[in-house]
């Protein structure tokens, strides 16, 4: 299967090495990869905000980067949620409703990628932690992820998983909300950071850096024992790599 | 016009005000354990139901088709109730309404009366109205009565005192009751309360309440409660004035038996709440001899108005939103300035009681989504959220900042050209990230090591830009 | 200057526009039980003891007989019953004060009140009162502190939609739905049982013959 991958512009920016990751697991299984270097972003941001033409913007080129794909995955829950819930609604406005109708399908987030598309709970990883697992909120309630990650990293050698108590709660990040809103956002920080604690797992994973970037944040400026690594990183990982 | 949502409008904005609340550890500790026993409750109960989503989709379909033909069910509501022997007022907003009330109990030449507790008066600050034409109202729901002695607000719309613990209750109910000894148990404090208000039932000649349903069909008005407070204050007095929002209105009777299975299971956590009250008109020879009621605007049809939003309105005020908002969580409901706090309170003050009042409410969410996931009609919160965003922005209420980093990050995004040059200054520095604010980002969190190389970079090099 | 009523009239018209399609309303879910007759009594049953109330079961004729054991395992010894409740349920012993016209002062010096119901529903556990002749006014069964209630087999319905269908031209009268005594969870969300309601609720389901 030829994968075009959206790489998403945090992770771009901040977290190369899960989009690493994600080619590696790929490519591993068979597949290839390629990247569309045109591509930029889903809009997510400046939508979520409240700043309506720059993302109807944004979505346009997303449309125009994309469209002959045959499967795009995206290392993004947040991001996934973005295109799937408001794409089709901000493609009426844009005209673009043909497109878009047919592109959305087409578009998974990398461990749904895994788990429906090709059918796979075991990738041949191996990766000797303990790891307790954050459900982002897009993940929970927008592609309703259920325990599909929970199943690719119990197929893990090595890997000692951990459930997260709370784990339905939202971690506090919401993008914006973490600026504009940034002590009640350290407050629900706060609490998820106890809960990953009280699991004594070493790492603490999940689908979107972006909820990993701010748990991980609060996490090294406590000095708390546990780290935020994104999936990808994880079902990349090999005997020899740790 | 005179559009009110309780004081609202001169409430501190959402971060002033939950900057503060945050630093009450007694309070924030209160409303964990409270939500997350009601959580729990209501998880169960609704789990035990089969047909759940079906019931959800049944209460939307119903309140779209109940908005969509508004006008021509309110007059059917009218015609009916009055056949029963109801009189019908119409308020356009909250001074009229309040100036309806003092009329009809100043006619009766009386000067108290007995209240169950309603949303839709402390919208338009009718105890204030009642007060000031030396008319005493009574608050007569358990939690109502907690605030009206404790000279507190709201902090919930289920469970106004939600943010009191029992022993805070009893030290208000003995200063207000002038109680020498009082139990420490709930049912102690329950007590008190019964044998406080027994006396006003009995006396208090006027009755006021609000409806959780009003039918069209055959002009019934329905209550639902757990204390007998409702019960008694829509039954023994000799008046009795009813008031709700235009929304609050079911086409046929038989909608009745979706939303008296929704509301308990999502407000409560109940399989049904101890009474319902439902009666058509006056009764002779059972219950008062008089009733009115009043339809209410104040800004409700400006949320009619725009379609994208008009949801807001499906509204059954179970508070479940409230109880599942990891936000509401930590700061309590006093954060929002309004009667109506957490989620469904982020959407409902700002448009009825007008955009410029509330320019930080629609923001006061991370956007999680719980609250979507539990309202038992099925109301979009999250997507009314980023409209009401929208909303903010284009009409210029954002900060210059914000416009200026939106439109740099809008251009820069645009183009992977433009992309690539502003990674490579956040490579260089992190300017372009501490321009739009991380201050606050930065005092409990750090940032992560800024990598060498973007994946886009890694990329071409590795891969000769295939 | 308009009226109140035709401006917030022709706000909602205005709001909701000219075109106004009938919204559909699909009824997917449960409107009938699919319990046996004896499952449908244990749930009515079940649900009454969750909410503390004593129930009591008996074969029709046996009402009297029943009720005097409710009335005595409580120490009652002066009911009010409603101006219809039927004479031939009444055991002897006990002294019962039909209610014509009382005050509300009177009835609330009384011990309790005893009635029938129009339907009952097995789900929720809860009772349904029209305030007929044999169920009385609603301040009978709201002021006392003690209600004791008599059902029928036949009274019975599985789901909420029977049991508020069952009240087919009885709707417009006063109904009261009860599901167990007045409670509140208004303290640290914490169900107290009995604040302003009556609060005893014992029930009587009897077999219908």
């Amino acid at each position: 299967m030829l994968i075009s991958l959206f790489i998403t512009c945090y992770n771009d920016t901040l977290f190369p090495g899960t989009g690493k990751s994600v080619v590696r697991v790929l490519e591993r299984l068979g597949h290839t990869v390629e990247f569309r270097e045109q591509q930029t972003c889903c809009g997510q941001m400046h939508y979520n905000t409240g700043y309506h033409p720059e993302a109807v913007t944004i979505m346009k080129k997303f449309v125009a980067d994309f469209w002959d794909a045959e499967v795009v995955v995206i290392p993004s829950s947040s991001c996934v949620a973005m295109i799937r819930d408001h794409y089709p609604k901000m493609a009426k406005e844009a005209g673009l409703e043909k497109e878009v109708e047919a592109l959305v399908p087409k578009v998974f987030e990398f461990t749904e990628f895994l788990t429906d598309k090709l059918g796979i709970t075991d990738v041949g990883a191996t990766y000797p932690h303990s790891v307790t697992m954050h459900t982002s909120c897009h993940a929970l309630r927008s592609l309703h992820c259920e325990d599909r990650p929970q199943r690719l990293l119990k197929a893990v050698r090595g890997l000692d998983y951990l459930e997260l108590p709370a784990s339905d709660q939202c971690c506090g990040f919401g993008g914006t909300f973490a600026i504009k809103n940034a002590e009640v956002s350290t407050a629900m920080l706060s609490e998820k950071m106890k809960a990953v604690l009280s699991t004594g797992a070493e790492v603490c994973t999940g689908s979107d850096n972006s909820c990993l970037m701010h748990i991980g944040g609060g996490l090294t400026r406590q000095r708390g024992t546990a780290r935020c690594v994104h999936i990808a990183e994880i079902l990349a990982s090999e005997e020899g790599d740790q | 016009m005179s559009i009110r949502v309780g004081e609202s409008a001169q409430a501190a904005t959402f971060p002033k005000a939950a900057k503060k609340l945050l630093q009450n550890t007694q309070l924030r500790r209160n409303v964990r354990r409270a939500t997350d026993t009601i959580r729990g409750k209501r998880a169960k109960v609704v789990d035990e139901m089969p047909d759940w989503q079906a019931l959800r989709t049944a209460a939307q379909q119903i309140k779209k088709r109940t908005l969509r033909n508004l006008d021509s069910y309110l007059v059917q509501f009218e015609k009916a109730c009055a056949e029963a022997g109801g009189k019908v007022h119409w308020a356009r907003d909250a001074d009229e309404a309040n100036a309806i009330v003092v009329g009809i109990i100043q006619s009766h030449n009386q000067k108290e009366v007995i209240k169950v507790k309603t949303m839709t008066s402390d919208e338009t600050r009718l105890n204030h109205a009642l007060e000031a034409a030396g008319i005493s109202p009574y608050e007569t729901d358990l939690a109502d009565l907690i605030i009206q002695l404790g000279n507190d607000k709201p902090s919930h719309i289920v469970v106004p005192a939600l943010h009191k613990n029992k022993s805070e209750i009893r030290q208000i109910f003995m200063e207000q009751m002038g109680l020498k000894e009082l139990g420490h148990a709930p049912e102690d404090l329950a007590g008190a309360a019964r044998n406080f208000l027994r006396e006003r039932f009995l006396r208090v000649k006027v009755g006021f309440s609000g409806a959780n349903f009003a039918v069209a069909e055959t002009g019934s008005v329905c209550v639902v409660e757990s204390e007998g407070n409702g019960r008694m204050c829509v039954t023994l007095p000799d008046v009795l004035i009813t008031m709700f929002g235009v929304e609050k209105i079911v086409p046929t009777f038989d909608d009745l038996e979706v939303f008296l299975q929704l509301l308990p299971r999502s407000a409560t956590g109940e399989r049904m709440n101890p009474y319902n009250s439902i009666w058509t008109g006056v009764t002779p020879g059972d219950g008062p001899k008089e009733f009115h009621v009043i339809l209410l605007d104040n800004g409700r049809t400006k949320v009619l108005a725009d379609e994208e939003s008009r949801e807001t309105l499906h509204c059954i005020r179970c508070a479940a939103c409230l109880n599942a908002c990891p936000v509401y969580r930590q700061t309590g409901g006093h954060a929002y300035g309004s009667i109506y706090s957490g989620p469904i309170g982020a959407i409902l003050t700002p448009q009825l009681q007008g955009m410029q009042h509330s320019t930080t409410l629609p923001y006061a969410s991370s956007l999680c989504g719980a609250c979507y996931e539990v309202c038992p009609v099925k109301i979009n919160i999250p997507e009314i959220l980023i409209h009401l965003r929208r909303k903010i922005v284009e009409s210029g209420g954002a900060a210059l900042t914000e416009r200026m980093g939106m439109a740099v990050a809008g251009y820069t995004l645009a183009d992977s050209g433009r992309l690539g040059t502003a990674q490579k200054l956040v490579q260089l520095g992190r300017q372009p990230l501490d321009a739009i604010g991380l201050p606050g980002w930065s005092a409990a969190r750090d940032l992560p090591e800024i990598p060498k190389q973007t994946f886009r970079e890694w990329w071409k090099s590795s891969r000769g830009g295939k | 200057m308009s009226t109140a009523r035709e401006e917030i009239l022709q706000r909602v018209r205005t709001a909701i526009g000219t075109q106004a399609p009938e919204e559909p309303v699909q009824r997917e879910y449960r409107q009938a039980g699919t319990l046996s007759e004896e499952a449908k009594i244990d749930l009515f049953i079940d649900r009454l003891h969750d909410y503390n109330a004593e129930v009591y079961r008996c074969a029709a004729g046996e009402e009297a007989v029943t009720i005097a054991e409710a009335l005595t395992a409580r120490g009652k010894k002066r009911i009010l019953i409603p101006p219809g409740f039927p004479a031939a349920l009444l055991p002897t012993g006990p002294d019962f004060v039909r209610d014509t016209a009382l005050d509300y002062r009177d009835i609330d010096a009384t011990e309790g009140a005893l009635t029938c119901a129009t339907a009952a529903i097995a789900m929720t556990g809860s009772l349904i009162l029209t305030h007929s002749a044999t169920e009385g006014r609603r301040a009978l069964t709201l002021i006392p502190d003690y209600h004791l209630c008599v059902v029928y087999t036949n009274q019975l319905f599985e789901t909420v939609p029977e049991g508020l269908r069952a009240l087919g031209g009885r709707r417009t009268s006063p109904v009261t739905t009860i599901a167990g005594p007045s409670a509140t969870a208004d303290i640290e969300m914490t169900r107290v049982k009995g604040v302003h309601g009556p609060r005893v609720l014992d029930v009587i389901v009897v077999a219908a013959g």
